[in-house]
Parts: structure tokens; C-alpha cells; sequence
């Protein structure tokens, strides 16, 4: 049986459609993206899978028992409420002192454990949100932009991250995203989303499907590619300075992050 | 002490037990306009209460209930939450101010009921003071986790299986009750500053969520001491000394803490 199984969920909000028929299965140990432009209905299918939005056809299905992870988009934290990071934590699911240390340690921040909330980066506080996600131990983790507002290089860590966490869980992972060059080589399936689910498959097949270039365009694709070999190549550490794995030329590697540049202006 | 002094004093603990961790709330929440809009619409309710002869502590009570219900069912997204609270509040004001004017036989001091009269707390309302605390707290500290949760992150709580919107109106009915049973001690114009001064105070003084609740508590019942010692002393109005007594302690904690702040940098 699949972790969680999405069967013809149609959403209507004042009489506009969101979400078209989708259907789709997360099976454990598979990451799937889900990729669309602003407005597709992303996090709107999100929040039906997790029961926050009511839907008007469709089924969702979730393995019986399954824990589930979840870390929404970035959180505001009222400056008028004082809380420590670790406090923050403990609002989740059942957890003593210790599961909850371990966790921030698996995602690197377990020295801001006393840290107030408020104190904390950008992205601190995506790693934060990551961990009180992964406490339970989840069979299903599910997370809405997890690299939101976080640099380029703290991207591809945290994308690197999604996926050592799935090979220790051994969970299925949603993971929605707005582009989808930073995430391919997390990824084991891609939706591209747009109302309906356009396309579908290996991230490599579907960066060359006629939908998804109706959708974000052609000249998108090389830099991608590009930018995939080059994940395949190095990781950036805390520092930002690269750490080789491969034996890439450095011409490459030049190449490939001029590519990023002018994507990213595109 | 005289008899009418002790129940103020008793009622106006019992309230700054309350209002403590309630206001605490209302400041995180972004909700002092929610609560001058209950208080305002307390008139209303004793204007009814007076005009079908019921305990006007309980037709406030009841008739602040019925308002914050009413806020979570009109709320919509075409409205915006302030202008609803606006309409509400000037609208139930002004309905228990003509409901007043038109009662003939019935004379009533509007400036007891807006600033607090000490002499009206009966036995009656200390032991409603004293129930409800214990419910009320006993709730808060039965849903503190739930409570906390959706303040931080509503989204989260919702997908960790908080029932949200029923948190929220608990929340705003507790909030509602405290309104009401403030009215005889502080009056209607100066209830919110009860459940927002102490809180504030505590902000600066505070590491947990839990602390600050304790310290406005504490904060609270110590402006409630102060302002009916004033009253008792130097023939004060109560309300307005317990709320001075409150923001005299925002100025000085506030200027202290800066002061210790500036000498550490």
C-alpha cells in the first residue's frame, strides 16, 4: 500500500478551480517535488493532504498511523512573546529534552537550543521548523518551501539535508518548491503543478517535457542542467566554501555558477 | 477595614488572577481592540439586564459571550477584523446608551458603571469572581500547550491535530468573562488596560511564555492593591487609581530594564 495515496481531489474556491483532478502516490523512501509557478494551487494541496482545507471531489488517502512531519512555510513570531527555541519545540509533538536536542543536533543548530525564537536567521529558523518536523520520527513528512528565504548555498545544504533525513527515516517526503534547479538532485519524482498536474515524472524527463517548458520556458533549461551536474559535483559547507566530491574542471564549475547568476536575474 | 473594601479587594485579586495570563494573550494575539470592543458592548448588557431584572453581572457576563460568538461567526474575509470590531463596539455603545435613555423609571450612574464603582461588589460576585477563576484557570492550564501553539504557528498546531477555531473562541470567551467581571472594580473604559498593562510589564522581565503569565499575574495584583489603597487613603476613584497604579509600573520597569540595558553595552 502507498504512504499516501491523492485520487481525483478537485478544488473550488469561489467558483475559480485550484486544483484539478490530481492524483498522484507517495510510496516510503521516495521524495517527490512538487513544482509550479506562484498561484498553481501548491500549498492549497498541501493543506487538503493535511486535512486543513476541505475539498469538494477527491479522495486522500494516508497510510493508517502513519506519522506525519510537517514544516509549513516560513513562521512570524510575535517579538511580544517570549520563547526560546527549545520551548518552541517542546509545543510539538511529545518529546523530552534530549529527543529534542537530538533533533536540532541532526540539523546542525543545537547550539541555539536556549537562543529566544525571535533572535534566531532566516535560516535557523528553517532548520528549526525542519526539526520540530522530524521529531516524531515521521513516515510521511511533508514541507511547504522548506528552503524559503534562505541563500543559495543554505539551499542546496538544506534539499541535501531532506534527503539524508529520508534515508535515516526511511519516510516519504513532499516537498513543494517554487523552482526546480536547487531540488532535482534531492528528488526521486516531480509534479509540476499548474491547476492541474501538467507533468509528471524523473526530474530530468520532465525539465524536457513540452509542458514544463510552456510553463517556465526553454532558456531555463540548460542553466538547470548545468546546475544539477554541478550539485553532483561539490556541496557548499556552513562557510560557503565548496567541497569537492567529484573531479570537476573548474571551468565547469565557472561556468555553471554564471549560469546560476543570470537565471536568477532572469 | 470596612466590609465593601475587602470584597474590592478579594473581586480585584481574583480578577488580576485571571486577566494575568489571559492578557497575555490579548498583547501576543495583537487583541486590545477585541477587548475594548467587549467592554463596550457591556453597557448593552446592563441596560438589558436592568430592563429585565436579572443580576446585571450576569447579563454582562452573558451579554459579552454572546459578542465574542457572534465576532467568530460574522468574521469573514471581506471584512476586516478591526472594522468588524469597529461596527461592534460603537454599535452595541450606542444601542445600551438609547436602551438607557429610554428606561424612564429606571435612573442609573452611568460613571459608576463606566469607571468602576467600589461600593457595588456584593457577596453575589465574589462568589461568581471566585468560580469562574478556578474554571478559567483550570482551562488555561488544561489547554496552555493548544493555546500557545496556535499563537505561535496556527498552521502547524492545525496539522498537529489542535482543533484551532474551537482554541480560539475558548480563548475569547475566557477573555469575554473577564471583561465582564472587571466592569463593577475597574469600570468599562479601563478594563482592557487590566489585561494589557500587566502583561507588558512582565515582557521585559521574562524568558517562557510561562514566567511572563506568572509576573503579569503578579504585576496585576499588585496595581489592584495599590489603586484600592489609594482609594481607601486618598478617597480615590478606584478604577482610574488601580490603572494608574498600573502604568506608573510600565514607566518605571520599562526605564529600569533600559537603564540596566544601556550600563551592560
Amino acid at each position: 500500500m502507498s504512504l499516501l495515496t491523492v485520487s481525483g481531489l478537485t478544488l473550488k474556491m469561489q467558483k475559480r478551480t485550484i486544483l484539478d483532478q490530481i492524483e498522484f502516490t507517495i510510496q516510503p523512501g521516495q521524495i517527490v517535488t512538487l513544482i509550479g509557478p506562484n498561484g498553481a494551487g501548491k500549498s492549497s494541496l498541501i493543506r487538503c493532504i493535511l486535512g486543513l482545507q476541505k475539498y469538494q471531489k477527491g479522495n486522500v488517502t494516508i497510510q493508517p498511523g502513519a506519522r506525519i512531519g510537517y514544516m509549513p512555510q516560513k513562521m512570524h513570531v510575535e517579538q511580544s512573546l517570549p520563547i526560546t527555541v527549545d520551548r518552541f519545540l517542546s509545543l510539538g509533538p511529545k518529546s523530552s529534552k534530549d529527543d529534542r536536542l537530538a533533533a536540532l543536533q541532526r540539523v546542525s543548530v543545537d547550539h541555539i537550543a536556549e537562543s529566544p525564537l525571535q533572535t534566531i536567521s532566516g535560516g535557523e529558523q528553517q532548520r528549526v521548523l525542519l526539526a520540530r518536523a522530524i521529531l516524531n520520527k515521521p513516515q510521511l513528512m511533508i514541507l511547504d518551501e522548506p528552503a524559503q528565504g534562505v541563500d543559495i548555498n543554505g539551499q542546496a545544504e538544506l534539499y541535501q539535508l531532506v534527503q539524508s533525513i529520508r534515508d535515516e527515516l526511511g519516510c516519504g517526503v513532499l516537498m513543494v518548491s517554487h523552482d526546480l534547479h536547487l531540488v532535482m538532485a534531492a528528488t526521486d519524482q516531480v509534479l509540476c503543478l499548474n491547476h492541474h498536474i501538467c507533468c509528471s515524472g524523473h526530474p530530468d524527463e520532465v525539465t524536457r517535457s513540452d509542458e514544463y517548458i510552456s510553463i517556465f520556458g526553454p532558456q531555463k533549461i540548460h542553466p538547470m542542467l548545468a546546475h544539477y551536474t554541478h550539485h553532483h559535483d561539490h556541496t557548499h559547507d556552513l562557510h560557503g566554501d565548496c567541497q569537492h566530491e567529484g573531479h570537476p574542471s573548474d571551468q565547469t564549475m565557472a561556468k555553471s555558477h554564471s549560469h546560476t547568476e543570470g537565471q536568477k536575474h532572469a | 477595614m470596612p466590609e465593601f473594601m475587602l470584597y474590592a479587594l478579594l473581586g480585584g485579586l481574583g480578577i488580576a488572577l485571571m486577566a494575568g495570563p489571559l492578557g497575555c494573550f490579548v498583547v501576543w494575539r495583537k487583541m486590545a481592540y477585541f477587548g475594548d470592543t467587549l467592554a463596550h458592548s457591556a453597557l448593552l448588557g446592563i441596560a438589558l439586564g436592568l430592563l429585565l431584572e436579572i443580576n446585571l453581572m450576569l447579563a454582562v457576563t452573558a451579554g459579552c459571550v454572546l459578542l465574542a460568538t457572534s465576532l467568530v461567526i460574522l468574521h469573514s474575509r471581506t471584512i476586516a477584523m478591526d472594522t468588524l470590531l469597529g461596527i461592534m463596539s460603537h454599535t452595541t455603545l450606542s444601542l445600551g446608551l438609547l436602551v438607557t435613555a429610554m428606561m424612564d423609571d429606571v435612573r442609573i450612574d452611568l460613571m459608576a458603571y463606566l469607571f468602576g464603582d467600589l461600593l457595588s461588589v456584593e457577596p453575589f460576585d465574589l462568589y461568581w469572581i471566585a468560580a469562574l477563576s478556578v474554571i478559567i484557570i483550570g482551562l488555561l492550564v488544561k489547554l496552555w500547550q493548544g493555546l500557545l501553539s496556535i499563537t505561535l504557528q496556527p498552521e502547524l498546531a492545525a496539522a498537529e491535530g489542535y482543533k484551532v477555531q474551537w482554541l480560539q473562541w475558548i480563548l475569547m470567551i475566557m477573555i469575554a468573562v473577564v471583561i465582564a467581571l472587571a466592569m463593577k472594580i475597574v469600570g468599562i473604559l479601563l478594563i482592557t488596560s487590566l489585561l494589557i498593562i500587566p502583561p507588558a510589564i512582565a515582557r521585559v522581565l521574562s524568558k517562557s511564555p510561562e514566567q511572563m503569565a506568572v509576573i503579569a499575574t503578579l504585576f496585576g495584583m499588585l496595581a489592584v492593591c495599590s489603586g484600592l489603597a489609594g482609594s481607601w487613603f486618598m478617597d480615590l476613584p478606584a478604577g482610574p487609581a488601580i490603572v494608574t497604579s498600573a502604568g506608573m509600573m510600565f514607566l518605571i520597569t520599562h526605564s529600569l530594564v533600559r537603564l540596566i540595558q544601556g550600563q551592560q553595552n
